[in-house]
C-alpha cells in the first residue's frame, strides 16, 4: 500500500461512517478548511494582497525579532518578515504540489488504464511492475531519483510525482475493474453500444469522478513530501521562501528563534489537514449524490 | 490421477496448498528483489559523468587519467555493461553489496552496522503508535458524539504532521524550553523518547482512524450482541470480541507503516543526529555514493517484502476466516 491508498481508504471509510451525517450539511471542519483553502489560493495568486512586503527584503537591524505587532510571525536571521515569506511561499508549495500531483496522477492514469482495460497479460505485467515500485516505500523512490538527476526544485517535484504514481495507478486500476463489471455497463453492452461508446460514456465518467478526491488528498501529500525534500536540502534552497526551505534555514537558529521553524511548519500542517478534510468532504458528497 | 479422499487426503491437500502458496510467495519475493536490483543498476547508469570520477571525489578533484583508469579497472567500470550487470547480480546473490565510493569501506558491513539502530527505532515507534491508536479508538467509541469528534479530529491532525516539523517542535518544547529531554539521540533511553514520539504520533493518527472505524462496525455486529446476551461484561466484549476485528485492518496496514517509518527515519535520524539507515541513506544521496544508496535500498526492499509476508501471516493468525481461502 502507499500513503495515497491509505488516505483514499480512510476517506471512503469516513464517508460511509454513521457519524458522517447528512451530505448537505456543512460541518465546522469543512467550513474552516474551505476558508483556509481560499486564503491559500489568494496567497498563491496574489500574495501582495495579503502581505504587501518583499519576501526577500533584508533588514539586519530587525533580525531575530520574536512575533510582535510589526512582525506577526517574527523575523529571520536577516530581518526578513516571516509572515510575508510564508504567504509568498504558498505559491511555491502549491505549484510544486500541484505539478507533482499532475505527474503522479497522469502516470497513474496511463498505467491504471492499461492494466484495467487491456488484456490479462498487460494487467499482469503492469501489476508486477507496480509491485517492484512498491518495494521502494515512501520517499525511497524519490531519493533514488534525486541521486541520479541531482537535487533541485525541478527534480524534487518530478521525484515526488514519480513516487506517488504507483499508488494512483493501483487505485485507478481497481476502480476501472469495479466499474467495468457494474450492471449499468453490462446493460449498455447488451443494448448494443460499441466498446468505445461504453468506455467514453459509462466507464470513464464513473472512474474520473473519484479522481477529484484522489487529487485533493494527493496534493496535500505531495506538498508535505516536497517540503520534506527541501528540508533535507534536496529541493528548494534558502533563501527561497518555500516552506520546507524556510524550516531548513530555521534549523540553525532553533535554540533561539523557534518562530522561524514554527510558522512555515504550521502552514504545511494546515494545508495537509485542509486537503484531507476537503478530500473527504468531496468523497462524501459524491457517494451520497 | 484420482483426488485423494478421506481425512488423510484432505490434510495432504491442505499441506500441498500451503506449500504451493508459500512457493508462489517466495518466487514473487525473489522476482521483486531481482527487479529492484536491476532497476537500481540501470537507473544508476543514467547518472551523467564517469563513475570513476565519483569515486575520486567528483569532477572538482581533477584526478589524473592514470588514477581514473586505475579506479575504472578496480571497480570494473571498464567492462561492458552486461558484464557489470551480471557481476553485480552475482555479488548481490552472495550478499556482497560492493564498496562505498565515499567511505572507503564495504557497503554490507556498513549497512548492517546501521540496521539495528533503525530497527529499534521503528519497532518502538510502531508499538507506541499501536498503543496510542488503541487508546484513542477505544476511548472515542466509548464516549458520546463529542468524544468521537475530538478523537477523529485529533487523528486527522496527527496524521497530517510532517516528521520534520513535529521533531523540531518537540525539540523546542522538551529540550530547549523545559530542558528535560536531549535534542540529540546518540545513546541512552532518554535520547530515544523524542525520535520515537516523532515517528509514532503521525502513524497513530492513521492507525487510530482505521481502528475506530472497524471497532465501531464490530461493536454493532451480531456476534457482539450475542456475546452481550450471553452476559459477557462490557470489558470482555470490547477487548476480546470487538478488538480482534478492529485490529485486522490495522495489521494489514503494518506493511505500509513500515515503509512510512523508513521514510520517517531518514528525517528523524538526521534531525536527532542519530546513527541509522535513514541518515546513512541521506548522506549517500547527498554525496552521490551510489553503492551505499543501492545497498540501503536493497536492505529496505528485503525487509519490506518480509514485512508483507509477516503481516499476511499475522492476519491469518488473528482472523481464522482467512485460513480457508
Amino acid at each position: 500500500m502507499s500513503d495515497l491508498e491509505v488516505q483514499a481508504e480512510l476517506a471512503a471509510h469516513s464517508s460511509q461512517s454513521r457519524q458522517a451525517g447528512p451530505a448537505r450539511r456543512l460541518g465546522v471542519a469543512e467550513g474552516a478548511a474551505g476558508v483556509f483553502a481560499l486564503f491559500l489560493l489568494v496567497a498563491a495568486v496574489a500574495p501582495t494582497l495579503l502581505a504587501p512586503g518583499d519576501p526577500l527584503h533584508i533588514d539586519p537591524l530587525s533580525a531575530f525579532q520574536s512575533p510582535n505587532f510589526a512582525h506577526g510571525f517574527g523575523t529571520d536571521e536577516s530581518g526578513r518578515d516571516i509572515y510575508t515569506r510564508v504567504v509568498h511561499g504558498t505559491q511555491y508549495s502549491l505549484v510544486i504540489g500541484a505539478t507533482a500531483t499532475v505527474i503522479g496522477l497522469g502516470l497513474g492514469i496511463v498505467l491504471g488504464t492499461l492494466a484495467g482495460m487491456l488484456g490479462r497479460v498487460v494487467d499482469f505485467t503492469v501489476n508486477r511492475f507496480l509491485e517492484v515500485l512498491f518495494a521502494f516505500p515512501g520517499l525511497l523512490l524519490a531519493l533514488l531519483f534525486i541521486v541520479i538527476f541531482g537535487p533541485g526544485v525541478a527534480t524534487a517535484t518530478i521525484a515526488v510525482g514519480l513516487s506517488t504514481a504507483p499508488g494512483y495507478a493501483r487505485i485507478i486500476r481497481a476502480q476501472l475493474r469495479t466499474v467495468r463489471s457494474a450492471a449499468f455497463v453490462e446493460a449498455a453492452t447488451v443494448l448494443g453500444r460499441t466498446r468505445w461508446q461504453v468506455l467514453l460514456r459509462h466507464i470513464l465518467p464513473n472512474t474520473l469522478a473519484p479522481l477529484f478526491v484522489l487529487a485533493t488528498l494527493g496534493i496535500g501529500q505531495a506538498i508535505v513530501w516536497a517540503a520534506t525534500l527541501s528540508y533535507l536540502g534536496l529541493g528548494a534552497e534558502p533563501p527561497t521562501a518555500e516552506w520546507g526551505a524556510m524550516l531548513s534555514a530555521g534549523r540553525t537558529y532553533i535554540t533561539s528563534a523557534w518562530w522561524m521553524s514554527f510558522f512555515p511548519g504550521l502552514f504545511i500542517v494546515l494545508t495537509a489537514v485542509t486537503a484531507t478534510v476537503l478530500g473527504r468532504s468531496i468523497d462524501r458528497r459524491m457517494r451520497h449524490a | 490421477m484420482a483426488e485423494p479422499v478421506g481425512p488423510r487426503g484432505a490434510t495432504l491437500r491442505v499441506v500441498l496448498r500451503v506449500l504451493g502458496r508459500l512457493a508462489a510467495r517466495l518466487g514473487g519475493a525473489v522476482f521483486v528483489l531481482w527487479a529492484v536490483a536491476s532497476v537500481t543498476f540501470f537507473a544508476v547508469r543514467l547518472i551523467p559523468g564517469d563513475p570513476a570520477q565519483a569515486v575520486l571525489g567528483g569532477p572538482g578533484s581533477q584526478a589524473s587519467p592514470e588514477a581514473l583508469a586505475a579506479v575504472s579497472s578496480e571497480y570494473g567500470f571498464d567492462q561492458p555493461v552486461i558484464v557489470q550487470y551480471l557481476t553485480q547480480l552475482g555479488r548481490l546473490s552472495t550478499g556482497d553489496l560492493g564498496r562505498s565510493y565515499a567511505l572507503n569501506m564495504d557497503v554490507g558491513p556498513l549497512v548492517l552496522s546501521q540496521l539495528g539502530s533503525t530497527v529499534l527505532l521503528a519497532v518502538l515507534a510502531l508499538t507506541l503508535a499501536w498503543l496510542l491508536a488503541l487508546a484513542l479508538a477505544t476511548w472515542s467509541t466509548r464516549g458520546g458524539t463529542i468524544a468521537f469528534r475530538v478523537g477523529s479530529s485529533l487523528e486527522i491532525v496527527a496524521a497530517a504532521l510532517p516528521h520534520f516539523w513535529l521533531a523540531t517542535s518537540l525539540i523546542v518544547v522538551f529540550s530547549i524550553w523545559l530542558g528535560v529531554l536531549p535534542p540529540i539521540s546518540t545513546s541512552g533511553v532518554a535520547g530515544l523518547v523524542l525520535p520515537v514520539l516523532t515517528l509514532a504520533v503521525p502513524l497513530a493518527g492513521f492507525l487510530g482512524q482505521i481502528m475506530r472505524e472497524s471497532l465501531q462496525v464490530a461493536l454493532e455486529s451480531p456476534f457482539v450482541l450475542s456475546a452481550r446476551a450471553r452476559g459477557e461484561s462490557e470489558r470482555g466484549v470490547r477487548w476480546v470480541h470487538a478488538l480482534r476485528h478492529a485490529s485486522l485492518p490495522a495489521i494489514s496496514l503494518s506493511g505500509w507503516a513500515f515503509g512510512s517509518l523508513i521514510s520517517g527515519a531518514v528525517v528523524v535520524e538526521t534531525i536527532f543526529a542519530r546513527p541509522g539507515l535513514g541518515r546513512t541513506l541521506l548522506n549517500a544521496v547527498t554525496l552521490r555514493d551510489v553503492p551505499v544508496v543501492i545497498g540501503v535500498v536493497m536492505i529496505v526492499a528485503v525487509t519490506y517484502i518480509l514485512m508483507t509476508l509477516l503481516t499476511d501471516a499475522a492476519s491469518r493468525l488473528v482472523d481464522p476466516r482467512l485460513r480457508l481461502l
